[in-house]
């Protein structure tokens, strides 16, 4: 089935459902949808305008309109999930600009660990009693709480994946 | 036309010799012989200070992005990192970083915050989009303009940002993904012969061309010392043929803003004539938000159509920020004008 495999240079819309599924592999809005609810608690109902596409294998991206599918484009909306891994991973951009309203998974940095967060350095953390995996980092910026991006939580240790052309020595904030 | 805008110098006489040994030398030469500023003493009120103003660096300037922080949040975390900053008495969502560098900030890494020059704020609040608006940024990356105009949209309808060189579309990626704009669609092609499957035609296109870039020498004094009129005079040709395009891409009764980051009237006002020659459309005024003058009608031994004085020109000493022209059109055309439309129905209502 040459025609239904994965075409990394255009986006496709993602099937509605995984019955509706035509390529191997590919996820489902649906199971998009429920991945952001079992993960960080964001209801389906913020992404009601969002449609989701796929470039590459496994790169999803959200965008705020419809087109039609397929479309030859570099980019399209923002990138928020990668998938076709065993544990999907939500991206820096994807946490800030869906996750600032999540209920679950959320790790509240202290402002010193929040620096080193940013700089892109993993520290021991041993309060977080949740679920191992990826959290939403965030911290409290202008009294609300703001993630900064994604940590991957194992063994005590709360590993940071902010990319690196995005690491910053920022200041420590006054507790 | 609002309080603001300076009235025109009078119209030049002729400061660059077009025939001779003299022109020769400018045309092909790297300009050491001359500096190209030196042509516009004749359009400029208060040259002095215009020169002045061209040899001072630019203060660093920030945009807030309320796509994901509204203005008072962004205040109140750069007031919690001691970051110290002054309004921009022109535009509210404009604040200058006195103390350097934009990008280490919170708020910067947060995407509520992006560094921009002040004028190239001017054709987003020129072309005024409206939420749901089908939009298109003909040659946009690095992306400040574009991720202006889809704040500018509360990020929904659908923004096109288009530019031909792929190597700058990684920077409009990359500002577009950390500002967390998501109506955006970026595409690789010629802003020339521009289409793209699913959208027919635009509310408004933003065409803020390739351009010799007098008015970044603040930043950027390379501009002047690499320019050459053979190089202003193979970009007007792109220059024409992206605007002509971007006309032709939007639908009867909607806008379409020509802007540069240039003074040559050849890249501006000439550019702007030749569209109104050849295609559908007027210009229309636009009540700028900071100090200008108009466009000009004369430049040596041309003449522009009389309604390029609604254009504005931007010159560095007026509002301390980088050289700037843009013009807002409207495009006529057979089908429903809202202008017409609209007429007709406040027509029927006064009666």
């Amino acid at each position: 089935m040459a025609d239904h495999e994965n075409d990394g240079q255009r986006f496709d819309r993602l099937p509605a459902t995984p019955a509706e599924r035509e390529i191997s592999g590919r996820a489902s809005r649906e199971e998009v949808l429920e991945w952001w609810e079992d993960r960080f608690g964001v209801p389906p109902e913020r992404f009601e305008e969002v449609t989701f596409w796929e470039k590459g294998a496994g790169k999803l991206w959200a965008f705020s309109a419809d087109l039609p599918s397929p479309i030859d484009a570099e980019g399209l909306g923002i990138t928020f999930l990668r998938t076709r891994q065993e544990h999907w991973k939500p991206t820096t951009s994807g946490v800030q600009r869906f996750a600032a309203d999540a209920t679950k998974n959320v790790i509240e940095l202290s402002p010193g660990e929040a620096s080193a967060f940013a700089a892109g350095h993993d520290q021991e953390i041993d309060r977080w009693e949740g679920d191992w995996g990826y959290l939403a980092a965030a911290h409290e910026l202008a009294g609300e709480l703001a993630p900064i991006g994604v940590g991957l939580y194992v063994y005590g240790e709360l590993r940071s994946t902010v990319p690196k052309g995005n690491q910053e020595e920022l200041a420590v904030l006054d507790e | 036309m609002d309080g603001k805008t300076r009235e025109a110098a009078p119209p030049s006489p002729d400061t660059t010799p077009r025939n001779g040994s003299e022109t020769d030398k400018r045309r092909g030469t790297p300009a050491s012989i001359m500096n190209p500023l030196d042509r516009y003493e004749p359009l400029v009120d208060d040259y002095e200070a215009f020169r002045e103003a061209c040899n001072r660096p630019l203060p660093s300037v920030v945009r807030v992005n309320s796509i994901k922080a509204d203005p008072e949040r962004v205040r109140t975390a750069l007031d919690e990192e001691g970051v110290t900053y002054e309004p921009v008495d022109w535009h509210d969502r404009l604040l200058k970083l006195p103390e350097g560098s934009p990008g280490t900030n919170w708020a910067y890494v947060h995407g509520w915050l992006h560094g921009q020059e002040e004028v190239s704020a001017l054709p987003a609040l020129a072309l005024d989009p409206d939420p749901g608006d089908r939009v298109l940024d003909s040659c946009a990356a690095p992306g400040s303009k574009t991720c202006h105009l889809a704040d500018l949209m509360d990020d929904t309808g659908v923004l096109v940002g288009n530019d031909n060189n792929l190597g700058r579309i990684s920077a409009l990626r990359h500002n577009a993904e950390r500002l967390g704009v998501s109506n955006l669609v970026v595409t690789n092609r010629d802003a020339r012969t521009f289409a793209l499957d699913g959208v027919d035609e635009f509310d408004g296109v933003v065409a803020d061309v390739p351009c010799s870039c007098e008015g970044t020498c603040r930043k950027n004094p390379d501009a002047l010392e690499t320019w050459t009129m053979n190089h202003v005079e193979g970009l007007v040709g792109v220059q024409k043929g992206i605007l002509r395009r971007a006309i032709q891409l939007t639908r009867p009764g909607g806008e379409v803003v020509y802007s540069t980051c240039t003074f040559a009237p050849e890249e501006n006002e000439r550019v702007v004539d030749h569209a109104l020659e050849v295609e559908d459309c007027e210009l229309v005024e636009w009540d700028a938000p900071l100090e200008t003058t108009e466009g000009i009608t004369e430049w040596q031994d041309e003449e522009f159509d009389d309604s390029l004085t609604k254009a504005h020109r931007v010159y560095p000493h007026f509002n301390d920020t980088g050289g700037f022209f843009v013009a807002k059109l409207r495009v006529v055309g057979d089908s429903e004008d809202e202008t017409t439309a609209d007429a007709a129905a406040d027509e029927e209502v006064s009666a």
